[in-house]
């Protein structure tokens, strides 16, 4: 059967690169013979790897299995989602509050995997929030987003989440330099060289819980911190981040921020500063941001102010940063595997840089500088430089790499994924990519140990590679297998939102610690109904808490009478079952917000302020079982005033009818 | 309905992948199932017991007495309410699934066992389960209960059939 299958795969791509030797070489040419049988996972059958890919604009994370290219599950970060209830339960709305308020949509850029000792753990994914600077941590054994940090003095969190290789912290670098929080920022824009800073956020996690703290802030020279790497291996202990604008142009930036040949890469020494905050050296700074965190045990979320941050200057501390010259503009700032090389990646060089991490410490032994900016001393370019990749291709945006000592960058400008060697800044190979390829992810291509199967390049432009959708497509990822000396294209598939950047790891790592279920007997939900003889309806004032249960294919109570006009009504859902795979899902008529999905043994709020007397419908949105039609009841809302009493009740409707027949 | 479909070829996957057998396709598996049934789930492969459906109980692993334990049969009761009073009364009345009074006089101990830890499988091969899924439509959802608490809850079905 299998044979077959592979077999047809195979004779179907013979025929189809047949026919498209007759026409010009164009997109579709590039797509060789056995590509469909690299990709093909057939049904049934699982994944090698789980892909996360950030979804940009969409402000959520999604998850693709390749080589299929499959796509799982969209998981809800910094954006609302109606489908899953996500910031319109009453237990997930603390998720996105902010010191802004409840802040409803992000943008999420960049994703990072757990790592111990430089390899993905499969234990977190991270996810940064670009326009209401955040961090999130999500479960991979839920697949839920558990916490979200606020970042104060910050301005479009960029840089981030980049963490250290045993995720001692992940790091959140302001892209947007602006005035700290603690100051008057009602401030003319063009005072920007004396008034605006860069703050770098270092967010603590928690070996075993990942609770995220912001352990301390780097106060920094007024720039646009825009990427950022961890040292490993040899330079673990370093962070490495790119700069631009190191004009300091609060205007025009495309023209006034592209002035200078070389901008820089700024490597901090976090250890030092680390020790420098363990030796009460940092200065304590009010501030004002949310810290939001989900337990699986209430099935609720909390969220608190916190109304201090503690900061550094590293103009007062020279030990901590230095800047590295790096030819215009840097972007990527990637770290190869075995912690040695930096590669820079200028948007508008016409090379790509390595650096050198032992001649940079050399550099800064021998006080190898080149004076100074804004106070930070300036490694002398060659001092630190290991090599360039001449003419590699135009736009080199990001570098991730190999287990073989190959390094692949993306070029946005000219479309391609160019292959070279590390050590001799060789190109080996080039592929186009359709179109304009910004990230791009080998598996765990940004570990001590890559996997080196596959890459896949993120394309911010579609144009004619799929079915037209009018003025707004989708974005694309193209999987390259990259075991071979070439690299070759098998697959092409559309993501949600931007694909902007992914990670991918090996399934492994993952797929054995999935929690199924909720253990029931574990709820400890405030207003958790145990069992369907538990169930209740209470009212308080104006407020109508109803505990209700549900297991296929009812709900409990499924007739509630004495609702008024001008109550709030509060249905806490609680899932009876205990399978996997057995949520259910519920709606009640003209609700202003969402429907819930109660996965088994979960506990979920839907608020209801009905808006006109009469008879409510509820029921279940999640093909549950045969009876899932069956599946629903009725809520009586009443004028304010009436009499009716608040009653509640399931399966006794139908004798009382009678009765009332009767009399 | 089809998660009902998914689910119970999911279940039969697993049991055929579980012992290292072929993988069939899941639409004839359902009939095939008792034929192809690898032998280490079964003790004895050659019969199905009806008397004791399919699972890891017997009545020599069980050993129920004739005298109940009191406290097991309150925390089967606890554990009851919560995981299978939505579907079954105590009394004889039909809900979703059928009335519990007298059931322990219907079935053998260890044929409840069975059912309430492995529904899955018996409901698709146990003669007496397909018979009452005819009749409440419903598959009997597995709870995921642990042994202690299958137990329990037994103990407590044998408490409301009047044993003291």
């Amino acid at each position: 059967m299998k044979y077959n299958i592979i077999t047809l795969a195979a004779g179907g791509a013979l025929i189809a690169s047949a026919l498209q030797s007759c026409k010009p070489a164009n997109t579709s040419t590039v797509v060789t013979g056995d590509a469909p049988v690299k990709a093909y996972v057939a049904p049934g059958k699982y994944d090698e790897v789980y892909n996360f890919v950030s979804g940009g604009f969409s402000g959520q994370m999604s998850v693709y299995g390749l080589p299929s290219g499959r796509l799982f599950r969209v998981i809800p970060v910094f954006s609302v989602d109606p489908e899953k209830g996500w910031g319109y339960s009453e237990e997930t709305k603390p998720m996105l509050n902010t010191s802004h308020g409840f802040v409803p949509w992000d943008d999420l850029h960049h994703v990072q995997l757990s790592k111990t000792n430089g390899d993905a753990d499969g234990r977190w994914v991270f996810g940064n929030a670009n326009n209401t600077p955040r961090v999130a941590r999500i479960s991979l054994k839920t697949f839920r987003t558990e916490e979200i940090i606020e970042l104060p003095n910050s301005a479009g969190n960029h840089s981030s989440p980049f963490l250290t290789e045993n995720t001692e912290y992940v790091v959140a670098g302001t892209r947007f330099s602006v005035p700290p929080d603690d100051v008057n920022g009602d401030v003319p824009i063009n005072t920007y060289k004396q008034n605006f800073k860069g703050y770098l956020s270092f967010i603590s996690v928690g070996k075993e819980d990942g609770k995220m703290d912001v352990a301390f802030q780097l106060e920094c020279p007024g720039v646009n911190f825009d990427l950022s790497r961890a040292g490993k291996g040899v330079s673990h202990g370093w962070f490495f981040f790119s700069c631009y604008n190191t004009e300091q142009a609060n205007t025009l930036l495309e023209v006034n921020a592209s002035q200078k040949d070389k901008d820089f890469i700024m490597a901090v020494n976090w250890k030092k500063a680390e020790e420098y905050i363990k030796a009460g050296k940092g200065r304590k700074v009010t501030a004002k941001y949310a810290h939001n965190r989900y337990s699986d045990e209430t099935h609720t979320a909390t969220s608190e102010i916190r109304n201090e941050v503690t900061v550094l200057n590293v103009k007062d501390f020279p030990d901590i940063c230095y800047m590295m010259p790096c030819p215009k503009s840097p972007h990527g700032c990637d770290v190869d595997p075995t912690g040695e090389y930096i590669v820079g990646s200028g948007k508008l060089a016409a090379l790509i840089p390595v650096f050198s991490f032992s001649k940079m410490q050399k550099a800064i032994a021998d006080k190898a500088f080149d004076g100074a900016y804004d106070g930070l001393p300036v490694i002398k370019y060659e001092a630190a430089l290991h090599g360039e990749v001449k003419k590699p291709g135009l736009g080199p945006l990001h570098t991730e790499f190999d287990a073989k000592g190959n390094a692949y960058t993306s070029f946005f400008v000219s479309s391609e994924v160019v292959k070279w060697n590390v050590k001799e800044c060789k190109v080996l190979d080039r592929v186009p990519t359709f179109y304009s390829v910004g990230h791009l992810c080998v598996v765990e291509g940004d570990s001590k140990n890559p996997t080196g199967k596959y890459l896949i390049a993120y394309n911010k432009i579609t144009k004619d590679r799929y079915l037209p959708t009018g003025p707004e497509l989708s974005q694309s990822a193209q999987l390259f297998d990259i075991s071979g000396d070439k690299m070759e294209m098998i697959l092409d598939f559309p993501t949600i939102g931007e694909p902007h950047y992914a990670q991918a790891v090996l399934a492994e790592k993952i797929k054995k610690d999935q929690v199924k279920i909720f253990k029931i007997d574990d709820n400890k939900h405030a207003y958790f109904t145990k069992g369907e003889k538990e169930a209740k309806v209470v009212r308080e004032g104006n407020k109508v808490h109803v505990y209700m249960t549900c297991v296929r294919s009812h709900f409990a109570p499924d007739n509630i009478e004495g609702i008024k006009m001008g109550d709030e009504v509060y249905f806490h859902i609680t899932n009876l079952e205990q399978d996997w795979d057995v949520p259910h899902g519920f709606a009640v008529k003209g609700a202003a917000n969402a429907e819930l999905l109660i996965m088994p043994g979960e506990t979920q709020t839907l608020k209801w302020v009905p808006t006109k007397p009469g008879i409510s419908p509820i029921y279940c949105t999640d093909f549950c079982s045969a009876l899932h039609q069956e599946m629903q009841g009725y809520v009586r809302v009443s004028p304010a005033g009436s009499n009716v009493p608040l009653e509640w009740s399931v399966g006794t409707n139908q004798p009382k009818a009678e009765e009332a027949a009767a009399k | 309905m089809k998660k009902l479909i998914i689910l119970s070829s999911f279940a039969l996957a697993a049991i055929l992948i579980a012992c290292g057998g072929e993988e069939k396709k899941s639409e004839t598996a359902a009939a095939a199932t008792a034929a192809e049934q690898p032998k280490s789930m079964v003790p004895e492969p050659d019969e199905y017991d009806p008397k004791r459906g399919e699972g890891k109980y017997t009545a020599e692993s069980l050993a129920l007495t004739d005298k109940l334990d009191a406290a097991m049969a309150i925390a089967g009761e606890n554990a009851s309410n919560v995981k299978c009073a939505s579907c079954h009364k105590y009394s004889n009345e039909k809900l979703v699934g059928p009335g519990w009074a007298d059931v322990t006089k219907r079935r053998t101990g260890e044929w409840i066992m069975n059912f309430i830890t492995n529904p899955d499988p018996m409901l698709d091969k146990d003669p007496e389960a397909q018979a009452m899924l005819e009749l409440c439509l419903v598959r009997m959802p597995n709870q995921n209960l642990s042994d202690e608490e299958a137990r329990q809850i037994l103990e407590f079905m044998r408490k409301n059939d009047g044993l003291k």
